[in-house]
Formats: C-alpha cells, sequence, structure tokens
C-alpha cells in the first residue's frame, strides 16, 4: 500500500499554535489518515513537516498550512475537506462548553462550598452514616444549621452532634430526618404545601408528610416544618432537637398554631415537651401516634386521635373566629387583685423582655395608703387607663358582694375614649350581685376583650401580639442550602428556587481506612 | 501541636518571601556544597542507571561543556568509572527546568530572599529547539551553551543593576495573561524591559526578546526561594518541594525535614507538536513544579486563557483547574492574583492532609520532553503526581508526630 500526502494552504490565516495541535489531534484520528500537521508556514515548521515526510507546497509565515498523509487520495482529499468545518466547529464547541460550565464548578469539600455560597445557613447532608457525623460536625463548627438525611449514624454521636448544635444556637435535624419545609422550601421528601401560620415539629417524616398535605387539602398552610429525626425523643437525646423547635415556632412570629408529631416519646421527654407546649402561647396540637389520649384538651394543647384529626384541629384553631387584626405595643396592667396581677406578670415574663411589660398591683399597700381599695374605689385606675393611651392595657375586675356595684359601667366610658387594646379578666360568679352577663356586655361593647381566666387572656395576646422584634429566631429557619451527597435533593432545592451549592462529595482518602485514621486522629 | 497553626506559620513565610534577583555567578562560586565532578540534576535522587533519555543526554552534554569529556562515549565512559556525582539541583538550593541539568563553571542567576534571607539559585534558559535541558549535546547546544555562559550572562550580570523584584515581575506578569510555568510571555518581555537600559549587545537583546521563557528560570528560582522560606516549619504538613527527574516524581514536607517522597513518574496528558504522539513522551522531568508548590503555574491558570486549550478548552475550564486547586491549599496568595477571579488570590501552600482526605492532587502545567535523548520538547499539557507520593507522606508525618495506629 503506498501513502499519499497533499496539503492545503489559507491564505493569511492566523490562529494559536494550540487551536493548530488540536485542530491536527482531529485530523490525524480521521479514517484512512496515518499522520497530520497543522502548522502556521514558517521556514522552520515547513522544515520540520518536510522531515516528518509530509508534503509542505507554497505557503509564507502568515499562512496556515495543513498537511495530511493518508492510506488514499480519498481519505486525503476528505481530510481536507474537513479541515473549516473542524475549526468552525471547535470555536462553536468552545463557546458552547463556556458558556454551559459558566459558574458550574462543583466543590469538593464543604469548607470550598461555603466560600461558593457564603450565605448558606443550612448544610443538607445525605452521605452514607458512617461519614455522616464527622460532615454535619464540620458544618456546626462552621456556624451552619444541620439537615441530617444519613441513617445509621450511632445515637451517641447524635446525642454529642445535637449537644453542640444547641450550645451554638444551631440545629441538627435528624440523622434519618426524611423532612422539612424551612421558610418555604422542601429539605428531603417533601410535599408541595402552601405557605401559612400553622407550624411543626416532628420526629416522623412520613407523618409530618401527611399531617401536611392534609392541611394544604384543608386550605391551610405551613409557616414552618422541623424534623427531629426518629431517636429524638427517646431518653438518651431527650428531645434536643423537638425543644428547640417548640421554642423557636413558639417564637416564631408566622407561626399561630403548632402541631407536634411523634412516636411515643420517652415519659420524661413527653412530660418536658408538653410542659413547654403548655407554656407556648399559642394553641398545639399533638399527636403522639398510638398513644392513649391523656384528654381532648389541656388548656392551649390539643390532642388528636390521627394524623388527619391533627391537621383538622390545626386547620380548626388557625381558624379561630378571634383571628382579627394584630395588636401591637407594650402591655400595662392595672390589677386590683394581687394574686391576678402576680400570675399575669409570670405568664408575660415568660415571653416578653422586661421592657415589653409593666404589671401594677393597684391593692398594694404604696397604692392604698389614704384611699379605698381599688375593687371599690376606681378612681386610680380610670385616671392611670387615661394617661395609659396605646398598647394593650390589662384589667381585673373582680365582683362579689363587697366590691364596686358596678364596676363595669364606671369603667366603660374610659374604655371606649382611649387609643389601646384594652383586655379584662372578670373574676366572679352568675350570681354576684352586679350581674356577671350584663358586666361583660358592658365591657365588650365599649370595645374590651373579656376573658374569665388570667390564663385565657394570656392566649389571646400573644396569639395577636404582633412581635416587636425582628430576627426573634434564634436560628435562621431558612436560606441558601450546601447539598452534601443525593443530587436529586440538589435538583429539587434549585427546583423550588432556592439556591443551593452541591458537593462532589467521596469517602475520605478515597475510602482508604488507615489514612482516613489518621486524617480524623490529625483533626484531633 | 497545632498543624492548622504550624500550617498558618509556613504559608505566611512563603507569601512573605521577596525574592530579588541580585545578579549572576559561576556555580561553583556560589551553590552551597557545589564541586568540579558533581553534576546537578531535576527532581529526587537518581542514580545514571535509572535515569532517563533526556536526563542522560543532558549530564553528557555538561560534561563535554565543563571539558570533562569530549564525547559521549568518553562521557559515559566517565560516569560508568563513578567519577561523577549526581546530586538534586533542589540539595544546592538550586532549581532548572526540564533536565535541570548544573555544572560547575555554569553560570547562575542568583536570588535573595530580602525578607527571610535566604538564596535560591537557577541555570539560563536556553529558549526552544535543540538545548541540554531536553538532552541535546551536538556541538550547536554547546555552543550556545559557551556563548550563554560567557557572553550574555556577564551582560545579564550588569544589567541586573541593583536587583530586580521577581515577586512585583510575577504579580504583574498574572495580570497580562501568565501563569508564570507554560505560559512566561509577559513575564520575560517585563523582565527584558527592566534588563535593557543597561544592555548594548543587541545579539543579547535579541535573544533575550525571542525567548518566550526567558524569565522562567528567574521564577523558578524565585519560587524556590519563597517555597524554602515555608520548609522547615514543625508540625507542618505544607508540601514545599515537588520535582521531578523523567523517572520519579518526589516531594518534600515543610515539617518533615529533607525526605523525599517519591513514585514513578507518569507522561503528561497533553498536545502535541506535529510529527509527534504520547508514544514520544518521556515520563514527567524537570524542577518547573516549584511554581505550582509555591502558588502559581497550573495553580493560577485561570489567569491564562490563553493556553486553556492544553487542559480541555475553554475559559471555563481555566478557572475550574484554579478552583479546584483552593481545594487542597492552605491560604489564598496575598501578592498573587487573579483578575478573572475577581482578584482573589491564587490558591497557594499545598496541604498534604487536604491532598490524601479529598483525593486531589496537584495540578501542574508542564511541557513534554522526548523520550530521546536531543529531540526536544514534542508537547505540553497537564501532569498530576502520583497519590502514593502524599499517602507515604501522610503515614511518615503521622509516625513522626504520633498520629499513627499505636497512639490511639
Amino acid at each position: 500500500m503506498s501513502l499519499v500526502t497533499r496539503c492545503a494552504v489559507r491564505a493569511g490565516s492566523y490562529h494559536d499554535s494550540v487551536v493548530l495541535m488540536q485542530l491536527q489531534r482531529a485530523l490525524a484520528g480521521l479514517p484512512g489518515v496515518m499522520d497530520a500537521g497543522v502548522v502556521m508556514a514558517t521556514p522552520v515548521n515547513r522544515e520540520l513537516l518536510a522531515a516528518g515526510g509530509l508534503e509542505v507546497g507554497e505557503a509564507g509565515p502568515d499562512d496556515l498550512l495543513v498537511s495530511v498523509k493518508a492510506e488514499s487520495e480519498a481519505a486525503a482529499a476528505e481530510a481536507l475537506s474537513r479541515v473549516d468545518a473542524l475549526l468552525k466547529v471547535r470555536g462553536a464547541e468552545s463557546m458552547g462548553r463556556g458558556a454551559e460550565s459558566m459558574g458550574k464548578f462543583r466543590p469538593r469539600s464543604l469548607a470550598s462550598a461555603l466560600k461558593q455560597l457564603p450565605e448558606a445557613r443550612w448544610v443538607s447532608i445525605s452521605i452514607p452514616g458512617r461519614y455522616a457525623s464527622a460532615v454535619a460536625e464540620e458544618a456546626l463548627d462552621a456556624g451552619r444549621n444541620v439537615f441530617l438525611y444519613s441513617d445509621n449514624v450511632p445515637i451517641d454521636r447524635e446525642v454529642a452532634l445535637k449537644r453542640k448544635a444547641r450550645e451554638k444556637g444551631l440545629l441538627v435535624m435528624g440523622p434519618d430526618c426524611g423532612t422539612a419545609v424551612l421558610g418555604g422550601v422542601g429539605f428531603g421528601f417533601a410535599n408541595r404545601v402552601r405557605r401559612g401560620d400553622i407550624g411543626l415539629v416532628g420526629a416522623s417524616g412520613t407523618g409530618l408528610q401527611a399531617i401536611m398535605s392534609h392541611i394544604h387539602k384543608l386550605g391551610g398552610g405551613i409557616s414552618q416544618a422541623i424534623g427531629t429525626g426518629g431517636r429524638d425523643l427517646s431518653a438518651e437525646v431527650g428531645g434536643m432537637t423537638a425543644i428547640q423547635g417548640l421554642d423557636l415556632l413558639r417564637r416564631d412570629p408566622e407561626t399561630r398554631v403548632i402541631v407536634l408529631v411523634a412516636k411515643p416519646p420517652a415519659p420524661e421527654v413527653a412530660r418536658h415537651l408538653l410542659a413547654l407546649a403548655r407554656s407556648a402561647g399559642k394553641p398545639v396540637v399533638v399527636h403522639f401516634l398510638g398513644a392513649p389520649l391523656p384528654g381532648r384538651r389541656l388548656g392551649n394543647v390539643s390532642f388528636a386521635a390521627t394524623l388527619s384529626e391533627a391537621a383538622e384541629l390545626a386547620v380548626q384553631l388557625g381558624d379561630s373566629p378571634e383571628a382579627g387584626d394584630p395588636i401591637e405595643g407594650p402591655v400595662h396592667g392595672l390589677f386590683s387583685g394581687g394574686t391576678l396581677a402576680y400570675e399575669a406578670m409570670h405568664g408575660l415574663s415568660a415571653f416578653l423582655s422586661p421592657e415589653e411589660y409593666n404589671i401594677l398591683d393597684l391593692g398594694a399597700d404604696e397604692f392604698t395608703v389614704g384611699r379605698l381599695h381599688p375593687m371599690i374605689d376606681l378612681d386610680l385606675r380610670i385616671r392611670k387607663l387615661r394617661q395609659e393611651a396605646g398598647g394593650i392595657v390589662l384589667l381585673d375586675v373582680v365582683l362579689g358582694e363587697g366590691a364596686h356595684a358596678d364596676p363595669a359601667g364606671e369603667l366603660a366610658p374610659v374604655i371606649s375614649e382611649i387609643d389601646a387594646t384594652v383586655v379584662v379578666i372578670v373574676i366572679g360568679t352568675d350570681e354576684d350581685p352586679q350581674g356577671l352577663a350584663v358586666q361583660i356586655e358592658t365591657l365588650e361593647k365599649a370595645g374590651a376583650r373579656v376573658f374569665r381566666t388570667v390564663s385565657e387572656a394570656m392566649e389571646w395576646i400573644f396569639l395577636h401580639r404582633k412581635s416587636t422584634e425582628e430576627n426573634l429566631l434564634p436560628v435562621s429557619i431558612q436560606g441558601p442550602v450546601i447539598n452534601i451527597g443525593l443530587e436529586t435533593f440538589h435538583a429539587s432545592l434549585l427546583a423550588q428556587g432556592a439556591s443551593s451549592v452541591q458537593v462532589d462529595w467521596r469517602p475520605p482518602a478515597g475510602g482508604n481506612e488507615k489514612l482516613a485514621g489518621i486524617l480524623a486522629r490529625m483533626k484531633g | 501541636m497545632n498543624i492548622d497553626q504550624a500550617n498558618r506559620t509556613a504559608v505566611e513565610r512563603m507569601m512573605s518571601a521577596r525574592p530579588m534577583l541580585t545578579g549572576l555567578a559561576k556555580a561553583l562560586d556560589v551553590l552551597p556544597g557545589m564541586r568540579e565532578n558533581l553534576i546537578l540534576h531535576a527532581g529526587p535522587p537518581i542514580e545514571w542507571e535509572r535515569m532517563s533519555g533526556p536526563l542522560r543526554g543532558a549530564v553528557i552534554g555538561a560534561l563535554i561543556f565543563e571539558g570533562l569529556a569530549k564525547d559521549e562515549a568518553e562521557a559515559v565512559a566517565l560516569v560508568e568509572r563513578g567519577e561523577v556525582d549526581f546530586e538534586p539541583c533542589h540539595h544546592h538550593s538550586a532549581v532548572g527546568p526540564m533536565a535541570g541539568v548544573t555544572s560547575a563553571s555554569m553560570m547562575v542567576y542568583v536570588v535573595e530572599d530580602s525578607t527571610h534571607g535566604g538564596r535560591s539559585f537557577s541555570n539560563l534558559n536556553e529558549g526552544y529547539g535543540k538545548v541540554l535541558r531536553y538532552g541535546a549535546f551536538s556541538d550547536e547546544v554547546i555552543r550556545k551553551l559557551r556563548w550563554m555562559n560567557g557572553t550574555m550572562a556577564p551582560a545579564l550580570a550588569q544589567a541586573v543593576g541593583d536587583g530586580i523584584d521577581l515577586k512585583a515581575l510575577l504579580s504583574e506578569a498574572l495580570h497580562m495573561g501568565d501563569e508564570g510555568h507554560n505560559r512566561n510571555k509577559a513575564g520575560s518581555l517585563l523582565f527584558l524591559k527592566q534588563l535593557a537600559p543597561r544592555l548594548s549587545d543587541p545579539d543579547v537583546l535579541r535573544f533575550l526578546g525571542d525567548n518566550p521563557l526567558s524569565v522562567l528560570n528567574p521564577v523558578m528560582a524565585a519560587c524556590k526561594a519563597m517555597a524554602d522560606a515555608a520548609h522547615g516549619i514543625e508540625g507542618s504538613t505544607i508540601v514545599s518541594t515537588m520535582a521531578r527527574n523523567g523517572t520519579d516524581f518526589g516531594i518534600r514536607v515543610s515539617g518533615l525535614g529533607g525526605r523525599w517522597f517519591t513514585a514513578p513518574a507518569t507522561p503528561p496528558d497533553g498536545l502535541y507538536f506535529p510529527g509527534f504522539s504520547s508514544a514520544d513522551a518521556n515520563p514527567d522531568i524537570g524542577d518547573s513544579t516549584i511554581t505550582e508548590t509555591a502558588g502559581i503555574g497550573a495553580f493560577a491558570m485561570a489567569a491564562a486563557p490563553a493556553i486553556v486549550t492544553f487542559i480541555g478548552g475553554t475559559p471555563q475550564d481555566a478557572v475550574h483547574a484554579t478552583l479546584e486547586m483552593y481545594e487542597i491549599t492552605a491560604a489564598e496568595h496575598d501578592h498573587f492574583t487573579i483578575p478573572a477571579l475577581g482578584f482573589r488570590g491564587t490558591p497557594v501552600g499545598i496541604d498534604l492532609r487536604k491532598v490524601v482526605e479529598l483525593g486531589i492532587t496537584p495540578r501542574v502545567n508542564t511541557g513534554i520532553a522526548h523520550k530521546k535523548a536531543g529531540v526536544g520538547q514534542v508537547g505540553a499539557g497537564l501532569v498530576r503526581p502520583p497519590m502514593e507520593v502524599f499517602e507515604e507522606a501522610l503515614v511518615a508525618f503521622a509516625e513522626r508526630y504520633g498520629f499513627d495506629e499505636k497512639e490511639a
């Protein structure tokens, strides 16, 4: 077989030498082509090609010289005919690839992902369990909250991670946390639900999904859904994440009703959570799967027997007719009863900072020098009411023998006159001489909110009072995400419009346990 | 012991080093431990029997240049009688591209670190074509070396004047499309600009101007000065040397003294000049990896979009190359910055721990030598050191500092 050498010249066509080398490689790869040379036709280059047995033709230093050695005339001609197309393809290809890969660098470590997306607040981890806790710890050390989907994380590691998170004011959802909705963005497995005012804390991923979907169907919406991981409510872990979650939702201004769902917790954990729920200052619906109900309702806490009932109760409570315009401002208490004043102060102090409330017991000795007890003499309260324009005013009206004959009648004109939200606690019975129903009606007509117990009044205030503080939450409950592990989670975060950076994670030291052990000890 | 703290110290020293080119001198007069029968070479230590073609060729050329042999046969006989010693440039504060061969009477650049006081050295760059560093030793090659040594070097020594700030030169070159290893076009012109006012010989001016690599050797000596400043920090896992001799790839680590960790060098992956292919390529060779060690070269690839075709083809690939190197480095350079990355500092200070943990070896931009002595450069491309050298170094570090298993 005799080889054919042929060449072509493109006069005055300058190309970078690297472009030419690539073209040469492409030509040499064509069928039937044995060798190819693509050069700017300088004397040196022509010499080089000639020495390699390639044809060099007539060309000068500013000309592009393309020369091929092929098995046949046809193969040589075919190769030369492709030159311009190949040069063009190269240009287009590099432009396309440039645009496509723009900004798509996949970091390999959390540290460099955080450099790429420094505003990330959450790290979502779904790598094999034996590697997951080290990565979760790294995230906490970097001051980020953790959504830990991975399972098979030892329980002592879970406890250590959650302790560290608590100390740092961060949240670890999981391990084995399947679901969360944070600031309208679903993590892990999550249904698309409308945003709303129902916040959930759950140790059961599918439980959360079932309740959220049902709430959505009933027309309600979700503020936040916080997963805790299946073992959180065990005695060892002590419900650390659930407690943080309840506390978060209690103080989250967007959340008006809280749902707590879990398999039956360890008894001491259940007690702790219920105590916290009682003092949440918002309605809380509790569903411990399969556990007997302690009652239908204890104060602000309602118990649901099923997942769907939990959703229904939450929606009802959220829709309660009491919902109206939010109230705002500091709380001023003008009490005649010392114990009532004390109970109100105790309740308020759990949720408000000291500057936000001021409770006066006008029955205390300092106020009664030279005047009658405020249960009989309303003058001081009326004067103070006029002074306290704005904010929320909390009054007690104590009926019965010995008390003023018509306290409501005396208070009503002032209440309707002042620019404040007035909340009145009426203590008395339907047999009292003042007439309980008439007293309440008079107060309500004047624009007051009337309750029969301090705790009901507190509950109403908490439910309706607009927080004066922004960013009450100790952990940022939303924000961009670093995703380490399942790429579908990354894709779904992006599809929901959230920012996410995917880490191209691999086991440390390529899975070599000896080296990984050394590295772990070096981190010490 | 705090490794992070030790690494910060090492990298801080690397970045604060200020290499100044202060003159040129005869190797025998300035290189510590230099002797007349000693030939320095690139990379980790190697004996004649294991040397690759280009390194052997360069050794033969150096022996002829020194007048110790009159031809190849005599040179080989001399070596085989054991009358010639071989040691790495790195053992004598020096570096050299490709074969790196430096002999007693060759003139070398003298670089002084005005911050820490160290000195480093590099031989002269011969340009492209038939050159000693690729193993060529024909009469023409030796003639050129003699002219460089006898005519150019004294002229340069005089032209250097009060000294040339190589760190400033490199910072500027990085903003002009160089990455300091495979592309030194801008840096070489800046170098010529600084020398030209005191040069009168048109041959010297033309030689420097025609050689887009003329500044490579001083740059390498500068990088050596920076890397040496970071070497010897107790407890530091920063890589302070990467070098290849054409047979082995070797590294040294700041906290592990002079010990080399080596493994067989692999041929680079790259593009080839007309008439050559990967079948012609010698395994990776040269001390020029000192540039990557000091945080430029392939680490600064995002600064050099003009040569991206060597590594994939698009400017974005170049950016990704640099982004990848941030994964395994301890810091971002205070002085070397990359406009395309918003003037972010180049990734600097290779951390052994990160290399092993993430499984990412340093990128190295390199020229490719023909495996036969004297043919010269056949292409250019990318190479990565073998992972084993980092793994071995990590194990040695664990033994030295008590992080090995018996400790646990």
